[in-house]
């Protein structure tokens, strides 16, 4: 039985949790305080999973950077291929929070959208 | 003189909470002064996510949380100033501001809310020898130049500090294509939240290095390198242990401090340890009407606490002025006392008449304790016993006192809330 001490990233309660496995199977979560952390966890050790925060270039706003994120978690190791989509992209002002400003991301099936509003210049 | 029921000083996070309580509460007019050109406050920069778990069960980035309260305002049509600077508020509540389209302008405001947030502690504070190069940001001045301005601020990173800023810069840094080399921190535990320290130093392969502080900085234009050593238990550097790192920029990640310039002016009684004001339940300071939340009154690690805490601001200071403005001297009250490990709480005292059913008291460990005990003391008699697994200074704790516990307690003096350990 292999077991692993996680910090959940859930919430900033920060729950010390522990996942016994067998065969890269869960066998058992403990240590959270809820939903998320199980869910972490269960992820952590199989394939990990984050979301990403970042800025695109926006053309004709009152703002140089629109932020955005991913709007679901994506693998981990895909970060750092999706940080050079979202590098790439450039959009133009006006954007309300939630438009999309890249459709399925490196091919994760997650949308990058806009967090902020920019209006047009 | 134009009068205001509520002038909030502070558009961000806590400023937004405050007055739509307030309005929500039944206030009619009220006024936001805000320094910067937009509302929001540092929310706008924070662009990572995290934010409103509490608040909105669900988790958004700073822009899109403060974008959830300033909807609201919008909605409530609040009036607000941008780009206008409170330059001084007097005991009888006249707030002199100015900026651009009005000039100088003085409003008498029925009651005040001190909503100003904090800022960090800058390199002049750190004592930290060497050259005074180009390269040296506080972190979240780089954050603001990343995220806002759209400039990065260097290449090779090094950090001091582990706040949250810190930690969440380093992540930041890095994905833009960054190289940050190490995170170093003086004292032996990380000021920072423990899941930034996953997921934005480990998931980076990025060294954190506790017990460690920053001994030389070289560089006579741009900073080059520096110098980095461990210290023992009383924080002096180990011989020996130094440790040389190149670098274009140095962040320093190393506390935050109410900005407190109007409250001190006025006479506000301020706190050494949270260098913010003292409040009673109502989150009142010693001067009637003038009210105070969010960083202001202490510094904060999440905002949706912030939120929190600014909406009871709001709703009391609301009560004040319908109340006719007077400064309430009946109800009983009782003095909260932090010790043993317990730094400080807020609020500092309880008017018994004036609490509500339940109350929430926040404060900080001095120290990390690993399965020790929150207490709480009504004088000699102790009502609260709570193991917890672990406590940290970085991470604040909470107890909820109820009223009629406290009113059943006879002839009840002193509450004290003390750390115990086994």
């Amino acid at each position: 039985m292999e077991k692993r001490e996680l910090t959940c990233i859930g919430c900033p309660m920060g729950c010390q949790i522990t996942v016994e496995l067998e065969n890269g199977e869960v066998k058992s979560v403990t240590g959270n305080n809820c939903g998320i952390g199980d869910k972490y966890a269960r992820n952590e050790v199989t394939h990990p999973v984050r979301t990403i925060t970042s800025t695109v270039v926006i053309e004709g706003g009152d703002k140089p950077r629109l932020s955005v994120k991913t709007k679901g978690n994506i693998p981990k190791d895909k970060m750092a291929e999706c940080m050079k989509a979202i590098d790439s992209v450039r959009v133009k002002a006006p954007i309300k929070i939630g438009d999309v400003v890249i459709k399925d991301v490196c091919h994760t099936g997650i949308d990058v959208v806009a967090t902020r509003n920019i209006y047009s210049e | 003189m134009k009068t205001y029921e509520i002038v909030i000083i502070g558009g961000g996070p806590a400023g937004l909470a405050a007055a739509i309580s307030a309005r929500k509460a039944g206030a009619k007019d009220i006024l936001i002064l805000e320094r910067d050109k937009e509302l929001g406050g540092i929310l706008n920069q924070c662009i990572h996510n995290g934010f409103g778990l509490h608040t909105f069960k669900e988790e958004l980035t700073g822009p899109e949380y403060a974008y959830r309260f300033m909807e609201q305002v919008f909605e409530e049509k609040i009036e607000y100033k941008l780009n206008t600077m409170v330059m001084d508020i007097s005991k009888d509540r006249v707030v002199t501001a100015m900026n651009k389209e009005d000039g100088l302008f003085m409003i008498q405001a029925k009651a005040i809310i001190l909503a100003m947030g904090c800022r960090e502690r800058p390199r002049g504070a750190l004592n930290i020898p060497g050259y005074r190069p180009a390269g040296i940001f506080s972190a979240g001045t780089a954050q603001r130049l990343v995220n806002i301005e759209g400039y990065m601020p260097g290449r090779e990173v090094v950090i001091l500090g582990s706040g949250d800023i810190g930690l969440i810069m380093a992540r930041r840094m890095t994905l833009e294509g960054a190289k940050v080399k190490v995170v170093a921190e003086l004292m032996p535990y990380s000021g920072g939240l423990k899941r930034n320290i996953v997921q934005c130093l480990d998931d980076f392969g990025i060294p954190l290095k506790l017990s460690h502080t920053i001994i030389d900085i070289e560089g006579k234009e741009r900073i080059s390198a520096v110098t980095i050593a461990e210290v023992d238990s009383n924080r002096k550097v180990i011989p020996g242990t130094e440790e040389r790192y190149t670098c274009d920029t140095l962040l320093l990640s190393c506390g935050l401090i109410p900005e407190n310039e109007l409250s001190r002016n006025v006479g506000v009684e301020m706190n050494p340890v949270t260098n913010g004001p003292v409040v009673n339940e109502s989150l009142e300071t010693n001067i009637p009407g003038i009210f105070a939340c969010g960083n202001v009154l202490h510094v904060h690690d999440l905002v949706d606490f912030v939120s929190e805490e600014a909406k009871r601001a709001g709703e009391n200071a609301y009560k004040f002025v319908s109340n006719g403005c007077k400064e309430e001297k009946t109800g009983k009250v009782v003095e909260i006392v932090a010790t043993q490990g317990a730094r400080y709480t807020v609020p500092s005292t309880i008017n018994l008449d004036r609490m509500e059913d339940k109350l929430t008291v926040r404060f900080r460990v001095g120290q990390v304790y690993k399965g020790a005990y929150v207490s709480v003391y009504l004088d000699d008699q102790r009502i609260m016993h709570n193991k917890k697994k672990i406590m940290a200074p970085g991470e604040m704790e909470q107890v909820i006192l109820l009223k009629n516990k406290l009113e059943a307690q006879e002839n009840l003096h002193t509450i004290t809330v003390k750390i115990e350990e086994e």
